[in-house]
């Protein structure tokens, strides 16, 4: 319990580091803190699988590719653009009203005890795998259909423009 | 019991963890050696007998240096960078079965730090973590070859990290388990999955140059093009642990190699020498042919190196995302294939 309070206090302090560090850099590098902390919520929950496809799909993958990009474009502390003061006060205004949103949300939703585990082997690859392929392989598939879609589309973006102005490039 | 049992545990690592400096320390002997020998010249012979503290003079050497950190870096990073990298390094080994189970006595050992039950997972996570002491390294030294090679070496790792996952899952599909030890056990005698496996270790062991950042797969060191690539503002122990760290990972994923797809400590007739030499003495054989087996992966390694030139950048990118990718799917529809034919008829 005591552990989970811990790394929940990681989670948010981090996180928070990454809005309010001034550096993109800093901010990504906050952001892997942050997931491996999730990772670690999830090793609490024994929910072993997740744990690691979390860590190589996140920290390894996705956030690697946010690093590549911002060492790419070098972007620094002096070239961050400065906003006007209603589009600053249009962000506050809209993060509040998200806010309370998800609180209400929250409070809707029936309480759940996220510390005390239900099926203590429910994590493990077995298990993940035959419930997945079982139960919920409809939505399983068409989640893959989902993704495979959103890859296309990124190939179809990357190459659309690059044919007619072949010549002219 | 508990007590005890801990104490195992903590010499295992230890003892693990001081192998794998050792091996890391004469690879970089047995490089100079290898090269020497595969262009026809003498390799490092001044220190000790045929140059064997060789070494220790180069680790003396790297701590004695003066450590500069350049004025426009960023200095915590700067640190960071290399600490990280020598950090991944050394994780990697936890999950490796180094042996079958060892009998002392009447307590059973085992000669792995821990098994959970997604080891290969634990090994991807590692690797792909391991880009990152590259990166901030390259980035923090504020550099514009250091950045390249920082650049280079993150576009790399991840393009050679899909096939390797690829090449692993047809490996998967046989023998059905994610832990390393079962992996190990099913290879038992001379069922090894390389057998079974031809084409799908080919695949992991090409990218498992590429994530090693070994030639021809050099690119973020790329000296021609690069000075030294991402370690170009490094000097003494800092430097020391990126050059070193690339050893360590030369290890463990020998080590990673052997036990997927060599066998790991299996040999053909362990069951006769099991009889014979007892539960105590023939584990120790087991673990003496893993280790041989873990030599030779990394003489290959440095073979090929002083063989073979490294890639254009563009050659690379192509063998990652058109030749490698398809060839592992292939391979997975294939073992799928067969694997289901040869349930259904025989």
């Amino acid at each position: 319990m005591s552990v989970f309070y811990f790394i929940a206090f990681l989670s948010i302090l981090f996180s928070l580091l990454v809005i309010f560090a001034k550096n993109p850099v800093h901010s990504v590098l906050y952001l892997i803190i942050t997931f491996f902390t999730f990772t670690i919520h999830y090793i609490i929950l024994n929910a072993q699988f997740l744990a690691v496809v979390n860590f190589i799909v996140y920290m390894g993958a996705i956030l690697v590719l946010f690093l590549f990009v911002l060492m790419m474009l070098n972007l620094n502390e002096d070239t961050e653009p400065t906003k006007s003061i209603y589009v600053k006060l249009a962000g506050i205004i809209g993060g509040g009203v998200l806010l309370v949103t998800l609180v209400g949300a929250i409070k809707l939703t029936a309480k759940s005890n996220p510390v005390v585990l239900q099926d203590v082997n429910l994590g493990s690859v077995q298990n993940l795998g035959k419930v997945l392929f079982n139960e919920f392989l409809l939505p399983f598939e068409v989640s893959s259909i989902l993704l495979l879609s959103a890859m296309v589309g990124a190939v179809l973006l990357a190459t659309k423009e690059g044919k007619p102005k072949a010549t002219t490039v | 019991m508990e007590i005890a049992d801990l104490i195992i545990k903590l010499v295992l690592v230890v003892v693990i963890f001081a192998i794998s400096l050792v091996v890391a320390m004469y690879s970089t002997y047995a490089e100079r050696k290898v090269a020497a020998f595969l262009q026809d010249r003498v390799g490092p012979n001044r220190a000790g007998p045929f140059g064997i503290l060789q070494p220790m003079a180069d680790g003396a050497k790297m701590f004695m240096k003066e450590e500069i950190i350049p004025t426009r870096a960023s200095g915590f990073l700067f640190i960071v960078g290399p600490s990280l990298a020598i950090m991944t390094a050394c994780i990697g080994s936890a999950v490796i079965p180094w042996g079958p189970q060892m009998q002392i006595g009447d307590r059973v050992i085992d000669l792995q730090v821990t098994d959970i039950n997604v080891g290969i997972l634990y090994i991807f996570g590692v690797v792909s973590l391991g880009v990152y002491g590259i990166m901030i390294g390259g980035w923090a030294s504020n550099n514009k070859y250091s950045l390249l090679g920082a650049i280079r070496a993150a576009s790399q790792n991840i393009s050679y990290e899909i096939s390797m996952g690829l090449s692993i899952i047809a490996l998967l599909m046989l023998t059905g388990t994610l832990s390393l030890k079962e992996i190990a056990e099913q290879q038992h005698g001379w069922h090894w999955n390389v057998l079974t496996q031809p084409l799908g270790f080919l695949i992991f062991m090409v990218c498992a140059f590429a994530e090693t950042n070994r030639s021809p797969f050099d690119l973020p060191e790329c000296e021609t093009e690069l000075v030294g690539g991402y370690h170009t503002e490094y000097s003494s122990m800092k430097l020391g642990f990126y050059l070193f760290a690339e050893y360590i990972n030369m290890f463990v994923s020998s080590a990673v190699m052997a036990t997927l797809y060599w066998g790991g400590y299996n040999y053909p007739g362990m069951d006769w020498v099991a009889a014979h030499a007892g539960p105590t003495i023939a584990p120790i054989i087991g673990v003496v042919v893993l280790f041989a087996k873990i030599f030779a992966f990394i003489f290959f390694f440095m073979w090929v190196r002083w063989t073979i030139p490294r890639f254009r950048y563009d050659q690379l990118m192509h063998l990652g995302w058109k030749t490698l990718i398809p060839l592992a799917i292939a391979n997975i529809v294939l073992t799928g294939i067969i694997s289901t034919l040869i349930e259904k008829f025989a």
